[in-house]
């Protein structure tokens, strides 16, 4: 934990008797396995310290033992409610060592499939956000199923592309394994009208919800000096006042080609947060649309079709990939030795950063700010962990 | 018929017929709560899930009974007793048709709100004698909360009594005969919304729900009960929702009038009962919790005063009509 953070809760000791509190890891709102050990005076939270690490699988010594053919379909693993982005950081980093050319559908395919798990990881947030928020017996529960709905429809999507529906292996190095399948794009187009719609009815179901407002605006305030300090990104900075998207810094996969807003609120609370990702939705759609009206036609790789495992060999050198994911910048770098194997993979995985913001704003909040705030964060322990 | 026998067979019969309804109640929520998210619900023992609360209640009587290590036992033992006790004596006074009833008092429903009130004991002792955090903080929010809304629930439910002179309920249900007392104008119709209101927050539901609150304390105060003690407690909330949408029908919705023979009395009580629970049911499930600070502040400062003024102003003004009439 921050010491700075820690300095501040012992300041705050009032003489009260302090209780401590395990949330976690086993915990009906931990969103998989974390454990915040949470100092209370009565109600009011004056330290956490998060503990991570229940969930961890050596990816980074994984990538060094799987070659390049392999590795992608592993990637999916880090983050599993944006498999997609996972994979397409790891590619991306291969592809700029060895120089690799992306033929144009590729790289819109690659746009299509991203957005989509953007929309598909965003409806997973929005339900257990208002589930932590809600609970399980209230209507919390209720925008959970609606959003699983919503999100089984572009799973449904995904598996008739790649024939899963969790961890795909769609990307490979120098395109995607897979070209879209007859009927698809009409598909698309219907799911993404759909959730269009849907999406209004969740804006006027809770924002208009006095409740709602209540526990979300103000809460859990992150400034933007704050936020660049900590270095969290995605959704959470852009929440705090920041312009901060890498599809727009550094578009890669041709975002360049598409006209869509970065969505930017000022407040810094969960509200903003919220704000942020139901414009985010929107956006992606836009994007779908966009891409599916222009996808050109052509090949899906510039490598011919893998025969074996040990196929792709990256010459000698370095590099840095980063994509845009749900949660905010995955990047992902990798040396190679001019062999079927990376030598050394490092990953930065989004949840992680942002998780670090929390010993900075849960401090000084009630229990149940705890919940709203650490699913408005949206992390994923697998990314976390790794 | 001896007098004590007489209350012996009625309580009984009461007490038998209140855990029979308390069992289908959950199954009618659960399908509700389905169809209000898209789902089916239960569907699978019986036709449509009929007897899934049976299915329930066995898997729970056959449950293990876990008491923890660090439990205050007799306390822990106790408590869902403790709980259900109260929850299931407020029927007593509630008559289910024209002098059908265990016991018709003349002080009814302070009776009905001074033993509906005692449930917190048990709440707490199941709190504290868990030994557990989640169920001691839980514990401590209870205590919080049924005392801030015991008293605008109690000025609801004195609405009524002030427009019908009486404290004994079936004196109040007779006055209904005409116009219900939901559709008193301005005094009456303000009086249900605070009803229902209150009883949310009796009643520990969604948004109110801040000791049970499962993301956060995960079950509040019986986290560690399970097996049949488990299913005493739930029991107890179930058969007190039951009591207060019963009171609320009866307060406000006329109680047993209704079109038909006189026997259909009964039943058309139970629909208009089953209506208070569908509304506060329907609430529960469209919106999310609120923060036990905030909980507080909607009680004191809102809740609590505007009862207050509206109990006050419902006063004078049967005192006007009656010297005004007189």
């Amino acid at each position: 934990m921050d010491p700075e953070a820690r300095k501040v809760v012992e300041m705050g000791y009032g003489g009260s008797e302090r209780l401590t509190m395990n949330m976690g890891p086993q915990h009906p709102s931990a969103h998989g396995v974390f454990r915040a050990i949470l100092t209370l005076e009565g109600e009011t939270v004056v330290g956490v310290d998060a503990v991570i690490g229940y969930l961890h699988r050596c990816h980074e010594k994984l990538g060094e033992s799987l070659t390049y053919t392999q590795y992608p379909s592993i990637a999916s693993k880090t983050d599993y409610v944006a498999a997609m982005t996972s994979e397409l950081a790891y590619v991306r980093a291969a592809e700029i060592i060895g120089k690799i050319d992306v033929p144009k559908r590729a790289q819109y395919l690659r746009v299509i499939v991203a957005e989509l798990q953007r929309i598909a990881s965003h409806c997973l947030w929005l339900g257990t956000w208002c589930l932590d928020m809600g609970g399980a017996l209230g209507g919390g529960a209720t925008v959970f199923l609606y959003c699983i709905r919503e999100r089984e429809w572009v799973l449904d999507l995904f598996e008739a592309l790649t024939g899963a529906r969790l961890l795909y292996g769609f990307h490979q190095v120098g395109g995607v394994r897979y070209d879209i399948p007859a009927g698809w794009e009409q598909k698309v187009r219907e799911t993404v009208a759909l959730i269009d719609q849907r999406i209004n009815e969740y804006e006027d179901m809770l924002e208009s919800n006095a409740f709602f407002l209540a526990r979300t605006q103000g809460v859990g305030v992150v400034s933007a000096e704050l936020a660049q300090e900590v270095g969290i990104s995605g959704p959470l900075i852009r929440g705090s006042g920041v312009s901060y998207d890498i599809r727009r810094l550094e578009p890669y996969s041709s975002y360049e080609d598409f006209d869509f807003k970065v969505p930017v609120e000022s407040e810094g609370d969960c509200f903003a947060r919220y704000r942020v990702r139901m414009v985010e939705f929107r956006e992606s759609i836009k994007i779908v649309r966009q891409a599916l009206d222009g996808l050109p036609a052509g090949p899906i790789s510039s490598r011919p079709g893998v025969k074996s495992v040990g196929q792709v060999r990256i010459p000698k050198g370095e590099a840095y990939a980063r994509v845009e994911g749900a949660r905010g910048e995955v990047g992902c770098y990798l040396i190679a030795d001019g062999s079927a194997k990376p030598y050394r993979m490092k990953w930065r995985g989004a949840s992680f950063s942002n998780l670090a913001i929390l010993p900075h704003i849960i401090p000084g909040t009630k229990v149940a700010d705890v919940v709203a705030i650490m699913g408005s964060v949206d992390p994923v322990f697998g990314e976390v962990d790794r | 018929m001896p007098e004590p026998l007489y209350y012996a067979i009625a309580g009984f019969i009461v007490l038998n017929g209140v855990i029979g309804v308390v069992t289908y109640v959950t199954l009618l929520e659960r399908k509700f709560a389905a169809r209000m998210q898209s789902r089916v619900g239960p569907y699978r023992v019986g036709p449509h899930g009929l007897l899934q609360p049976i299915a329930d209640a066995l898997k729970l009587m056959m449950k293990e009974d876990v008491v923890p290590a660090s439990a205050d036992r007799p306390v822990y033992n106790l408590a869902p007793i403790v709980f259900l006790i109260p929850c299931m004596l407020i029927f007593a006074t509630i008559p289910f048709a024209p002098g059908l009833g265990v016991a018709d008092l003349n002080i009814g429903l302070l009776f009905f709100l001074a033993v509906s009130a005692m449930e917190i004991v048990g709440l707490f002792m199941g709190g504290w004698g868990s030994n557990n955090k989640y169920a001691l903080l839980s514990a401590m929010r209870a205590v919080n909360q049924i005392i801030s809304y015991d008293l605008p629930f109690i000025f609801a439910c004195l609405i009524p009594v002030v427009l019908a002179g009486s404290l004994r309920l079936s004196d109040i249900a007779a006055a209904q005969h005409g116009l219900w007392f939901a559709f008193y104008p301005v005094f009456g119709w303000l009086g249900f919304v605070a009803y229902v209101i209150a009883t949310l927050a009796a009643e520990n539901r969604v948004p109110f729900d801040i000791l049970e609150a499962e993301s956060e304390l995960v079950a509040g105060f019986r986290v560690e009960y399970s097996g049949m003690k488990f299913a005493l407690i739930q029991l107890g909330e179930y058969a007190h929702m039951l009591a207060t949408s019963f009171l609320g029908a009866l307060l406000f919705l006329g109680a047993w009038s209704g079109p038909g023979p006189l026997w259909l009395g009964p039943v058309w009580f139970l629909v208009k009962a089953m209506v208070v629970f569908l509304l506060v049911t329907w609430v529960r499930w469209s919106f999310v919790r609120i923060r036990v600070d905030q909980i507080l502040a909607i009680s004191w400062k809102l809740l609590l005063p505007s009862t207050l003024i509206l109990l006050m102003a419902t006063a004078l003004w049967v005192a006007w009509r009656s010297t005004a009439g007189a």
